[in-house]
């Protein structure tokens, strides 16, 4: 039987309390004294009162009612939704690391500052670029960084005319709303038949206006863009400049690197290539890293190091500022380098090796029952398209609650947009062979539930803790706070 | 070869599944990617770690930093020792949660989307606001988002911001703004608070958000009568940062007329973590909510009929309307906002209160205390919530270096961000220090030359 879960606000009692303060120990004034009286609060906070078991026992049950990595297989395209190690994630609590105050004297974190300064050469050594700053708090924060010290560069070169970014029609949705945020105007380019970029479409929108090109290399198809090499020479050679969308870094590590295809920025999701949790929607981190001519723009500080000495470089007069309030994600970015540390350079490959092991195996079971477009070898992700099945009466959308009924978190849907009822699927490095076969199993079980009775499997799921929810009733009434009756 | 332990797939599965995809080797599996872009030697990273040696080499670095755990710390600047209550370790740590993706599926993300419910709802519950947001990278971004959230909302494109509003907020919100172009205008000081006679001779018709900070920068609260009929009357919006702890003693940002309440949430619960993960938080009236950025949790009812919650008016992001979209913010902070949520619901009304009380007496009796000592002088006027401005008698460097040798962490030297405010540092006292710690730092700066 369902039932729904009570809100906090629908427990606890007057007079419970969840905590233990010690008294206070200096000599007290009254607060209408140490504030201005007209300023203070009129009425007393709504917030419940609860016993401490009460608070435990709440957020443990709603803990029940979520799917995360640990619970089972997570192919959620271009997420990277690898096993996240548990090791991470004690180094990172350790208060050495997680009880450092910002704005402590340089001498009091040469830790933190080696810890950074590690982590900003092995990421060099990963992608191929110079230099890297930590600040970016997420991939699409990472994206807008990017496009800023891109501006930088062409402002500061008096070329004020290159007011448009390219983009595919393959590319996350974040990029076209990172452009709009830097100012710059969407140039969308079509994908031509074997899934890459179109080049001679490439070719005819680069102009003396284009100020970038964004990329997400492997794409959203999980196929390599074979013309890398040119798409990089038409852009340079109109004076663009060439961004890399690191979603999907986890595909080719140690086998190729942004920076010898040609990319000047480039930033990574280290909470999907390199095994940081992504927290229900965060924190990530989205290092970015540039080539040395965009050295210069660089938020400030970077970490640099004289001697044993490391310190907070702030001598970068063409820095575009700062991105965050202080250094970034420290405490994602520890989690990451402990994960490069144990892995080495062998154990990345492998990673990478495995990842698309895996996205090619699990295509080869698929495409027995489905449709898969763009059918070449792939990297670590392929994009299925329910189409046939949409026909019959199921979509993408029901083939993904059907899998939630046979224990997976479902593939991405309805994207990348270019495919009609995409299921854009994602079986990282870390997935035994087992779990692959158990899913295209799952898989093929749902396309025959789909020819016998299309429409029950459209009316899941069913063995969810709440069944299909009205998405459509969420908008059209919002309710978006609980409200006193 | 490193991890070993996380990749499952062995020498005979991998033989098995080339056989199976049709292909003979690994190699044929990379030849998509052409020769000239092919990375011809292995990757130089130092050799690989096990566990043991992995956690040894990261003790051996943290061992390197002073922390707030060694130290007696007066560093705030919107970063704060509070104390944390050991539950909220306990509910982050449940991997269920920190190892789930943002809720695109709702059926089996009840916990997360629910706690984000009861998140928005708390938040509106201390700031008076109609709708809250899931969360923000931090303060400084959620103050820059604020500030182009309004410009949305009047379809204007200035911005006017107060120099009372934290240097590091400030950086940012001048970053965002000059990458899009947008017009940013900086409100004097006055005796350390905004300077209100100059704002009513700055604004016109095309401001679009006047932003503000409560407590300010300096700790001071702000006297806020009249500010919001004054930014109304010229259709702008007011957009005001405010240290969540500080709102059980604080009139409602609502209730003074914000439009759009921001801020830094590190103090409910979040550990300073060297700046990050912070948590930013968003909030705003109803006539708003289609300009605001990020993830927003709604309730609905699922087929039977149940209660059940979802991400909704997602035809603002951009996952959804691409270039159109209000913000490019995907992954935010979400795994800290359900911290902030624990520490609110375990603290509870009285514990919130209880807690903003404690940092106001003992800030009171510390600025007493110092501002006694010869060559230590307030640098303001006014009434402080958690922090204060000193101007000391000698470099606040050299002061801190001074306490360091006594293992407390002394205020943050602001003189950098003024130039005007020569050797001033900003103290900040939470519930966390105790009567004798304060002693402790009065005695060590008394006698400085």
């Amino acid at each position: 039987m369902r039932k729904a879960k009570a809100l906090l606000f629908e427990m606890g009692r007057s007079g419970r309390q969840g905590y233990s303060l010690p008294s206070c120990d200096v000599p007290e004034k009254p607060v209408d004294e140490l504030l201005p009286k007209k300023m203070l609060r009129t009425e007393p906070l709504e917030i419940p009162e609860l016993s401490e078991v009460e608070v435990i026992r709440h957020y443990t049950e709603l803990s029940t009612r979520n799917f995360g990595v640990d619970t089972g297989f997570y192919p959620l395209g271009s997420c990277t939704m690898k096993y996240n190690p548990k090791v991470n994630e004690e180094v990172a609590a350790l208060p050495g690391f997680a009880c450092m105050h910002p704005c402590q004297p340089e001498h009091t974190v040469q830790g933190a500052l080696e810890l950074y300064y590690n982590m900003e050469q092995h990421l060099k050594e990963l992608t191929g670029m110079e230099r890297f700053t930590m600040q970016p708090s997420a991939g699409a924060h990472g994206e807008l960084t990017g496009l800023m010290i891109i501006q930088a560069y062409h402002r500061n070169r008096d070329d004020h005319k290159r007011n448009k970014v390219l983009i595919p029609v393959t590319a996350h949705g974040t990029n076209p709303a990172t452009v709009t945020m830097a100012g710059y105007e969407v140039v969308q380019i079509p994908s031509d038949d074997r899934g890459n970029v179109d080049l001679a479409a490439l070719k005819e929108a680069v102009d003396d206006t284009t100020s970038a090109l964004m990329l997400t290399n492997p794409s959203t198809l999980g196929l390599f863009e074979e013309e890398i090499t040119e798409m990089a020479r038409v852009v340079h050679d109109a004076g663009g400049l060439l961004y890399y969308d690191g979603a999907n870094l986890n595909a080719i590590m140690g086998y190729a690197r942004p920076g010898d295809m040609g990319f000047d920025v480039v930033h990574l999701n280290i909470h999907k290539t390199l095994s940081t949790p992504h927290g229900g929607g965060g924190p990530g981190s989205g290092p970015v890293g540039v080539k040395e001519r965009l050295v210069p723009y660089l938020p400030v500080p970077l970490v640099g190091k004289k001697g044993d000495h490391f310190y907070f470089d702030y001598d970068l007069p063409e820095s575009i500022g700062k991105v965050h309030s202080f250094y970034g994600n420290f405490g994602v970015v520890i989690k990451a380098y402990n994960y490069m540390r144990m892995m080495g350079a062998e154990g990345l490959k492998q990673a990478s090796t495995d990842a698309v092991l895996n996205s090619n195996y699990l295509a080869s079971l698929l495409k027995k029952t489905y449709y898969i477009p763009y059918d070449r070898i792939r990297k670590h992700e392929f994009v299925v398209s329910a189409k046939p099945e949409k026909k019959k009466g199921a979509g993408a959308g029901d083939i993904a609650k059907a899998l939630l009924d046979r224990g997976f978190h479902p593939p991405t849907v309805y994207f990348p947009l270019i495919v009609d009822e995409a299921l854009m699927t994602e079986p990282n490095d870390t997935e035994s062979k087992e779990t692959l076969d158990a899913y295209a199993q799952a898989m093929e079980d749902i396309a025959k539930d789909i020819d016998q009775d299309a429409e029950k499997v459209a009316a899941g799921p069913y063995h969810t803790v709440v069944g299909r929810l009205d998405e459509v009733r969420a908008v059209r009434n919002p309710i978006l706070r609980w409200e006193k009756k | 070869m490193g991890g070993k332990h996380y990749l499952p797939l062995t020498d005979e599965d991998r033989q098995e599944m080339l056989s199976t995809i049709g292909v003979k080797s690994i190699e044929d599996l990379f030849s998509d990617i052409p020769a000239e872009v092919r990375l011809q030697r292995e990757l130089d990273l130092p050799p690989a770690l096990s566990e043991l040696e992995a956690v040894k080499h990261l003790n051996s670095l943290a061992a390197k930093n002073k922390h707030l755990n060694n130290c007696i710390s007066f560093m705030g600047a919107g970063v704060y020792d509070h104390f944390i209550p050991s539950v909220i370790k306990h509910i982050t740590g449940r991997s269920e949660f920190y190892t789930s993706y943002t809720p695109y599926q709702p059926e089996i993300s009840q916990g997360v989307l629910q706690a984000i419910f009861e998140y928005q709802t708390m938040i509106c519950q201390l700031t008076g606001m109609d709708v809250a947001n899931a969360s923000m990278y931090d303060g400084g971004t959620a103050v820059a988002e604020g500030a182009i959230m309004g410009c949305g909302a009047t379809r204007r494109s200035k911005a006017l911001v107060s120099q009372a509003v934290s240097p590091f907020y400030r950086a940012v919100l001048k970053n965002y703004f000059n990458s899009r172009g947008l017009p940013l205008e900086e409100i004097p000081l006055k005796d350390g608070k905004t300077d209100f006679a100059k704002l009513e001779e700055m604004i016109d018709d095309q401001v679009a958000s006047v932003v503000l900070q409560q407590p300010n920068f300096f700790g001071l609260v702000e006297d806020f009568d009249g500010v919001a009929d004054l930014v109304h009357n010229h259709k702008a919006a007011l957009v005001v940062s405010v240290d969540p702890l500080s709102l059980p003693l604080l009139q409602a940002p609502a209730d003074y007329g914000a439009d759009i309440v921001v801020g830094e949430g590190q103090s409910l619960g979040v550990p300073p973590s060297f700046g990050g993960p912070l948590l930013g938080i968003m909030a705003a009236r109803q006539s708003f909510v289609r300009q605001m950025p990020g993830r927003i949790a709604g309730e609905t009812v699922d087929s039977e009929g149940n209660r059940g919650f979802v991400l909704t008016l997602q035809t603002r992001e951009q996952h959804i309307r691409r270039e159109k979209a209000s913000s490019n913010i995907c992954s935010n902070e979400a795994l800290v906002a359900l911290a902030a949520a624990v520490y609110m619901a375990a603290m509870g009304p009285q514990g919130m209160h209880e807690v903003a009380e404690q940092c106001l007496q003992k800030t009171a009796y510390a600025r007493q205390k110092i501002t006694a000592l010869s060559g230590f002088e307030a640098a303001f006027s006014g009434h402080n919530f958690k922090e204060f401005a000193v101007k000391v008698p000698g470099k606040p460097e050299d002061i801190n270096k001074k306490l360091l040798q006594k293992d407390i962490l002394g205020g943050v030297d602001i003189s950098p961000f003024y130039p005007e405010l020569e050797n001033t540092m900003l103290f900040a006292v939470t519930e966390k220090r105790t009567r004798e710690e304060i002693d402790t730092l009065v005695q060590e700066l008394e006698g400085w030359k």
